[in-house]
């Protein structure tokens, strides 16, 4: 039985009263509104923190009004701003596709959650090939992205959707092999697992416990995950100085707050991915640090990564589609693949 | 190269092309001939002496009773200028194109155009460039009347229209 | 100069013999964040790649010069203004320029001072903006608030000195509106103290950035030759590596007492005349213009800088092609005077017109977002293009 369920079960015994199926499915619908609900708080305050941040670095001061201190309101006011506004579908656009594809893309990002283990017993699915699951679902989006530049039926939305496919096409190569030779170092792709064979200190972690390898499949790991969120400097299925907005031109309202949501959430999976496989989870750096639960010390590290994909939003310009393409092909996959080879030699030996 | 050596060049390598020439003014001109206009800017431009390889300006002008353009020639290699006038009748205005000499001439030659209805032969692609491409009239000539409609939509403003109305 | 060296013109331009799949037709603007205004240009694309570009210009046609036949000499100073509508000073001056030209008019020191001074701190103004648009052309978005936080110091000191902040009117015929207060010098001179390294930051930030520099050099190449023919002007004409500018070929005002370089594209990063040697030119031009501004400072005498001539002017009869060179190149004013209280004709060589027309000859072949790019170092100002 999966931990989660026994939680559940010890802390609301009525539920193991009722029949399994049941149980299962009311726990099942709980998870995923919980999550729901995370993604969109995290979303919230990404968006506030990311304007404070940019703000911060460019001189000046960001949203300052809204609810008062540093004008933490300002983007629950924006969320209703974009609940009533006008949901407007082009005339001739597909209209099935096109009201369907945001919630394709954020169905993918959002089941990725599903394997991203919190703390010792908080994983909604402990599945024993969690990274398999996180690198395939991860995937989905893109057909999302497409359905959503193809139904729009307009030309800039086009051109974002064939670069998101390009890209996202090219940049799984180096995220799946960068994660596969941390699991050639940790031999599991079982999530807790691989947060288990991490305790101790800071340097059991995988990032400094081998450190050449695994700190170069983590910068690998980082520069693709980056493309696969769609950032700056790889923003280039949205990249407002050229294609307007991308993928998302003609969407408005709420539709348009799902790609939104997504985008955020995808940059807090991408992070989440990483504090799991190369900064130790949810483990503490130190033992004596383990009073703090774990949960903060997971939320913690991945908002730090978080951060550090705004900052570099915020400093580097764009590349052109070609330059992504060397990038992905010329640069990143070769070094993945020598990573991964010269882990495998390293392994045996 | 001042204007009057410049002058001299073209007068003898075409007599018939110059019809005035002023250095009395502050910036000499030479009034050209519309028919040899072509092969005298292509003089100025290939002749190494003179090697005029920037086109500074090109303006139309209503002289009232006629149109004219007015060219100002730069060299970049011999740092001297000189302006060339050609007029026309209002009548069927026509000069020669030089927008395969002067690609500047080109957009510029659009403009004269489009703002004062003066064709320019062998230009390939004379359209209209600052207004709206079924503009009726010419609106920088001397005699343009603004018009109340364009297409249905009021062109002047309520207050502007009494003004131009008293103009008239 | 060979003149059968030249690229093709747009309307010479033929297809490569290439494996065809079908054509795209783009309607780039009049609404695109980059396009800096309200240009379309219809782009033929296959795929990324452009096939055409048409530039369409005109949505922003003022009627500047019936405007201009209409009304008298000194009310034509406030519609220079908005002509290129972020360097209004270098506008002003030249207009008034050529028509004090066409007078004979002397004009006392401190206003001659002033006046270089402010086209000076206008031009370091629209550089800026060149600068940091061009940044978020190439999807760079915080050099150009850190651009305009210096542009406002600048907007501060015109404040000062005239009351406006966009569209001055400052520079009249035979003088300016107003004498700068006292003080006003030292602020300018402060300022200068203050901007210079903060052109080191935009270098660390912008300039030097690895991918910026991927983006810039080697796109969008103009060769000199192209440049010249197309009538380009300016920090365009320069950063093709032609030292082509009016301050030194043409002086006007008090320009030939200061010592300053003409900044020209060496091609360091990539080919003279490509995108980032444009935007370099740019930024070594902020250099120069300090060290003008530096100088006329220091050289500004006192006295009484207002002007003295009646607000009724009435010019000669005749004619004056006065051109002077505004931040993107070379403006000209081709006035024609038949004696009256208003201009006959009033023509205004925009360089940014010239400018852009090279756009059609460059683009094709390239990608949208080099295209971008290219539009991006041209730097266009509609108001100055469509008049």
């Amino acid at each position: 039985m999966e931990p989660i369920i026994k939680v559940f079960f010890n802390f609301i015994p009525a539920l193991a009263d009722l029949p399994n199926w049941l149980a299962v499915t009311l726990i099942g619908v709980v998870l995923a509104v919980g999550t729901f609900l995370y993604i969109a708080v995290f979303t919230l305050f990404g968006v506030w923190l990311e304007r404070k941040i940019s703000a911060h670095m460019q001189d000046r001061l960001g949203p300052m009004e809204v609810g008062g201190w540093h004008g933490w309101a300002q983007t629950i006011a924006d969320t209703i701003k974009l609940l009533i506004k006008e949901d407007i579908v082009p005339e001739k656009s597909d209209r099935f596709l096109y009201k369907f594809a945001p919630y394709v893309v954020f169905t993918a990002v959002m089941a990725a959650f599903a394997v991203i283990p919190w703390s010792k017993k908080f994983i909604p699915a402990n599945l024993n090939v969690g990274l398999l699951y996180i690198i395939s679902i991860s995937s989905l989006g893109v057909i999302g992205i497409l359905m959503g530049g193809w139904a729009s039926n307009n030309k800039w939305s086009l051109y974002g959707a064939m670069r998101s496919a390009a890209q996202m096409v090219s940049y799984e190569i180096p995220v799946s092999l960068s994660l596969i030779s941390v699991i050639l170092i940790t031999g599991t792709l079982d999530m807790q697992e691989i947060v288990y064979r991490q305790s101790g200190t800071l340097f059991s972690w995988n990032i400094f416990h081998y450190f050449p390898f695994a700190f170069l499949a983590f910068i690998i790991y980082f520069i693709a995950s980056l493309a696969e969120a769609n950032r700056t400097p790889f923003d280039l299925p949205e990249a407002e100085s050229e294609l307007v907005a991308g993928f998302h031109t003609e969407y408005s309202g709420m539709r348009w707050a799902f790609f939104m949501l997504s985008e955020y959430a995808n940059m807090f999976v991408v992070s989440a991915i990483s504090a799991v496989v190369f900064f130790g989870g949810w483990q503490a750096p130190f033992g004596f640090l383990n009073f703090i639960p774990g949960p903060i010390w997971f939320l913690g590290k991945a908002l730090i990564l978080v951060f550090v994909q705004m900052w570099i939003r915020w400093t580097l310009p764009r590349l052109r589609v070609d330059q992504l393409m060397y990038t992905a092909w010329k640069v990143l996959t070769p070094f993945s693949f020598a990573l991964v080879l010269f882990i495998a030699f390293w392994k045996v030996l | 190269m001042n204007a009057r050596e410049i002058h001299d060049q073209i007068k003898e390598k075409f007599p018939e092309a110059i019809l005035e020439f002023n250095d009395t003014v502050q910036q000499p001109y030479l009034k050209i001939a519309p028919q040899p206009f072509y092969n005298v800017c292509q003089f100025l431009r290939d002749d190494a002496d003179l090697d005029f390889d920037y086109l500074m300006c090109l303006s139309g002008v209503d002289y009232g009773d006629l149109l004219g353009t007015v060219y100002h020639f730069y060299s970049m290699k011999h740092t001297h200028k000189i302006i060339l006038k050609v007029e026309v009748p209002r009548e069927n205005p026509a000069i020669p194109s030089i927008c395969d000499l002067w690609r500047t001439a080109d957009w510029h030659e659009r403009e004269v155009y489009d703002l004062f209805g003066i064709v320019f032969l062998n230009h390939p692609d004379l359209r209209r460039l600052l207004l709206p491409e079924d503009w009726e009239g010419y609106p920088l000539r001397k005699d343009y009347v603004t018009p109340e409609f364009f297409k249905g939509i009021p062109v002047l403003h309520s207050e502007m229209k009494s003004e131009t109305n008293e103009q008239k | 100069m060979n003149k059968s060296n030249l690229p093709p013109s747009r309307f010479e331009l033929e297809v490569p013999n290439k494996l065809k799949t079908e054509e795209m037709t783009l309607s780039m603007g009049p609404q695109h964040p980059s396009t800096h205004g309200v240009l379309q240009i219809i782009l033929k694309t296959d795929g990324e790649i452009i096939d055409s570009a048409d530039p369409r210009i005109g949505y922003l046609h003022r009627c500047f010069e019936k405007h201009a036949e209409n009304v008298t000499w000194h009310q034509v100073i406030p519609y220079t203004d908005r002509l290129d509508y972020i360097a209004s000073m270098n506008n002003n001056l030249g207009y008034v320029i050529g028509l004090e030209r066409m007078m004979k008019l002397e004009v006392n020191e401190r206003a001659e001072h002033l006046r270089v001074i402010v086209a000076e701190l206008n031009r370091i103004a629209s550089h800026l903006i060149a600068l940091g648009t061009y940044g978020l052309d190439i999807g760079a978005f915080t050099p150009f608030l850190y651009t305009f936080r210096d542009r406002e110091r600048i907007l501060d000191l015109f404040e000062e000195i005239c009351g406006a902040r966009l569209l001055y009117n400052y520079i009249w015929v035979g003088g300016v509106a107003y004498d700068a207060l006292p003080g006003w010098r030292d602020k300018v001179l402060q300022f200068c103290d203050y901007f210079l390294p903060k052109i080191k930051e935009y270098n660390d930030l912008l300039t030097f950035n690895k991918i910026f520099i991927d983006r810039t050099a080697n796109v969008g190449v103009i060769p000199a030759e192209l440049a010249i023919n197309y009538g380009m002007s300016g920090p365009g004409l320069r950063g093709s590596g032609v030292p082509y500018d009016l301050r030194k070929i043409d002086p006007y005002s008090i320009y030939d007492r200061f010592e300053f370089d003409i900044c020209t594209g060496r091609g360091e990063m990539g080919t003279v005349g490509d995108c980032w040697d444009r935007y370099w030119v740019r930024v070594a031009e902020m250099y120069e213009s300090v060290k003008i501004i530096r100088q006329a400072c220091e050289a500004m005498p006192d006295g009484d800088a207002k002007e003295t001539v009646p607000r009724n002017i009435k010019v000669p009869a005749g004619e004056y092609y006065m051109h002077t060179e505004s931040p993107r190149g070379e403006l000209g004013y081709y006035i024609i005077s038949d004696g009256g209280k208003t201009a006959n004709r009033i023509k205004v060589r925009s360089p940014a017109y010239s400018n852009l027309s090279i756009l059609s000859s460059i683009a094709p072949g390239v990608m949208i977002a080099d295209l971008v790019a290219i539009i991006g170092s041209l730097d266009i100002v509609l108001g100055e293009i469509d008049r």
